[in-house]
């Protein structure tokens, strides 16, 4: 027991000591997570802005509605040229009862709403200027739905995705310079077994992955990004570590085979960086097409993303974890068995 | 020395690579509290020999007993008795001096007080907090020389341990390990230096080829060389002819700056010198392991 508390306190030294890894843990995927947050931030959220010269009942009712941007202009040529430079899709020039609207042909479908819109709204006029009141009424009401703002699905993706990284570096790295360094070798010649020694590496891992997991989710909840943790949030640590444990066999499996700490690193990129893609790390893969969502299902991350989505943010519930921690665990069992089976103490 | 007694006993190890014969054929006997040591240039084998008694290497035929076990397959049993400072020295990232020695140790179940006294021990107290990547490479030997004491094993295998060391470190290191021999430890240990080994070992196995070429302690190895004995004097303290004609010289020759005789037997030359006045710059150098290797392989020793 206290050769393995030591060991860790060592193994745990020697990760922070190392910049280059520190980056690559925290900030290189906090990085993601910052640039893609901020992107994407205003998606789904931007009006169409038009320009409006002169005022008058159908101006005010459409400013009052807020469904169009209304950027003012004192005269017609200025707005009308704005248009032409494409910058705004349409003006509409008031001068007493007459509305004019000037709109860009290149973009007709946004021409088109803001005609519908405009339309509406002068026949609205028309109507309450006749004192009739409406033979049909609507209503329109907002609903919530299923699909996520981008940081929502970003932060599980980007926090499965680093710890998939961290995990699958810091196993190949350790075993791979190990091996060229001897340690093993030396190690070979301690009464230990190599399982423990290899354990309190996983340990370490494990406390890095939590470490990742308050800080991505920490950065996301900030108001500039806004991130809304769900219920059971909570249920995204014994997937985290069951993630760790995963992938952490995955790097052994690499690192058994690399000669050189270059050469896990590429592998390692090789094996990360497709899967990353594929598994919805930064686009949601239920928006791709349906063969590469069936190809993704063949991945553990794409399943440790989909549980870390439904319990960090859907707000779903332990059954949720089901499919990914059986995935993950079968993924550990199997690949870490070929690891051991290919395990070399020297070159 | 009763098989019981020993230590380590190799009998008729082989190993080879390929075509190559890296150990062939290789036999001896360490003593329990022996000093033993394996002579040889790059590529004798003698890290090859050492690590199939350690057990990290599978030897093709022969037969190893350490302490009177089987070193192979891993025998967890023996590995507390055994401390091993491989050729390469073998550390764990970015530890610092004291942090190695303690990770090391609680491998073996030390307590990590122990580190400080290691580290005394090797001269390198002052380095304690020092990161491993930022030792000297003298230091990081004395460093895994530590290392390889820290868990007090019975026999301790050191790999070319005062290679990459200055002269005051080889001596302060020669000092520690007498000091563990002493306590009744076995030490089995590579070295290229010949004059070294002629000093600490108490008996040393000449090695070539993977074969050794002989074993004995280094006092008879010089002595049943029956070399000669070089006189050195400066030049024109005497002639070539005056000295050839001395009672007990061999052969005598001159170069630019000295006379150097060569004699079986020293004691009545020095005396002849003596009289006449002649021992300006008088050096005398005997046969050393040196010329045994000379003598063994017909090759001048290349360190
Ligand atoms: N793992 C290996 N694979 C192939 N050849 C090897 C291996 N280990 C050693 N050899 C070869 O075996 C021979 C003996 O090597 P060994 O390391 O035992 O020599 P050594 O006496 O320790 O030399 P040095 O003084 O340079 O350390 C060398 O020719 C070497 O090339
Ligand atoms: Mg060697």
């Amino acid at each position: 027991m206290t050769a393995f508390k030591t060991l860790s306190l060592a193994m745990f030294k020697g990760f922070i000591r190392d910049k280059v890894t520190l980056f690559f843990t925290f900030l290189f995927p906090l990085m993601f997570l910052i640039i893609f947050g901020l992107i994407l931030r205003d998606v789904g959220a931007d009006k169409t802005k038009i320009a409006v010269v002169g005022d008058g009942p159908v101006v005010s009712a459409l400013r009052d509605s807020g469904v169009l941007e209304l950027e003012p202009y004192n005269d017609a040529d200025a707005a009308v040229r704005k248009v032409k430079d494409g910058d705004l899709p349409a003006a509409l020039i008031v001068r007493g009862q007459q509305l004019d609207v000037r709109f860009a042909q290149s973009d007709q479908v946004k021409s088109a709403t803001v005609l519908g819109i405009i339309n509406g709204f002068v026949d609205k006029a028309n109507l309450a200027a006749t004192g009739q009141p409406p033979r049909f009424t609507f209503a329109a009401e907002k609903v919530e739905d299923a699909s996520l703002k981008p940081i929502q699905y970003l932060t599980p993706g980007i926090l499965s995705w680093g710890i998939a990284v961290s995990a699958v570096f810091g196993s190949a790295l350790t075993l791979v310079s190990w091996r060229r360094k001897q340690v093993l070798r030396r190690i070979r010649l301690a009464p230990v077994s190599a399982t423990s020694v290899l354990s309190s590496r996983l340990l370490v891992s494990a406390g890095v992955a939590l470490v990742q997991g308050g800080v991505f989710v920490g950065v996301a909840s900030l108001p500039v990004f806004g991130l809304k943790l769900s219920g059971q949030w909570w249920l995204a640590i014994p997937l985290l570590m069951l993630g760790t444990i995963a992938f952490f066999a995955l790097g052994m499996l690499v690192g058994a085979f690399a000669k050189t700490e270059e050469a896990a690193s590429a592998a390692a990129n090789i094996v990360v960086l497709p899967m990353a893609f594929l598994s919805g790390t930064f686009f949601p893969v239920d928006q791709a097409p349906a063969w590469l969502q069936t190809v993704s299902k063949i991945f553990p991350l794409r399943h440790m993303n989909d549980g870390m989505l439904d319990v960090l943010v859907r707000g779903k519930g332990i059954e949720a974890l089901a499919v990914p921690a059986a995935i993950l665990t079968g993924f550990a069992l199997v690949v870490g068995f070929l690891a051991s089976r290919v395990f070399k103490w020297e070159e | 020395m009763t098989e019981e007694r020993s230590a380590v006993v190799v009998r008729d190890v082989r190993k080879s690579y390929g075509e190559l014969k890296a150990v062939d054929g290789v036999s001896f006997t360490v003593a329990e509290g022996e000093f033993f040591g394996i002579l040889g240039p790059n590529g004798a084998g003698k890290t090859t020999t050492l690590e199939i008694i350690e057990g990290l290497r599978e030897p093709d035929g022969g037969e190893v007993r350490l302490l009177g076990e089987s070193p192979w397959p891993r025998n967890v049993k023996l590995l507390p008795r055994i401390g091993v400072q491989l050729q390469a020295s073998s550390f764990f990232d970015k530890l610092t001096a004291k942090e190695q020695l303690q990770t090391f140790g609680s491998l073996y179940g030390v307590n990590s007080t122990r580190a400080d006294e290691m580290l005394e021990l090797v001269g390198l107290t002052d380095k304690a907090n020092e990161q491993e990547n930022k030792l000297s490479g003298g230091q990081r030997q004395r460093l895994s020389i530590a290392c390889a004491l820290m868990h007090d094993p019975d026999i301790v295998f050191l790999d070319e341990p005062t290679a990459a060391l200055d002269p005051q470190a080889r001596r302060n290191l020669w000092d520690v390990l007498r000091a563990i021999q002493k306590r009744g430890k076995t030490i089995v240990y590579t070295t290229h230096y010949l004059d070294e080994a002629e000093i600490l070992c108490d008996r040393v196995a000449i090695m070539d080829n993977g074969r050794i070429l002989a074993l004995d302690p280094p006092a008879v190895l010089v002595r049943g060389l029956d070399a000669p004995t070089h006189v050195t004097l400066q030049k024109g303290v005497l002639s070539v002819v005056d000295a050839t004609a001395l009672e007990g010289v061999e052969e005598a020759h001159e170069d630019e700056v000295s006379l150097t005789i060569s004699t079986r037997r020293p004691a009545p030359v020095l005396s002849a010198l003596a009289e006449r006045g002649a021992l300006d710059g008088l050096q005398v150098r005997t046969a050393t392991l040196e010329d045994v290797f000379l003598n063994l392989t017909g090759r001048e020793y290349r360190a």
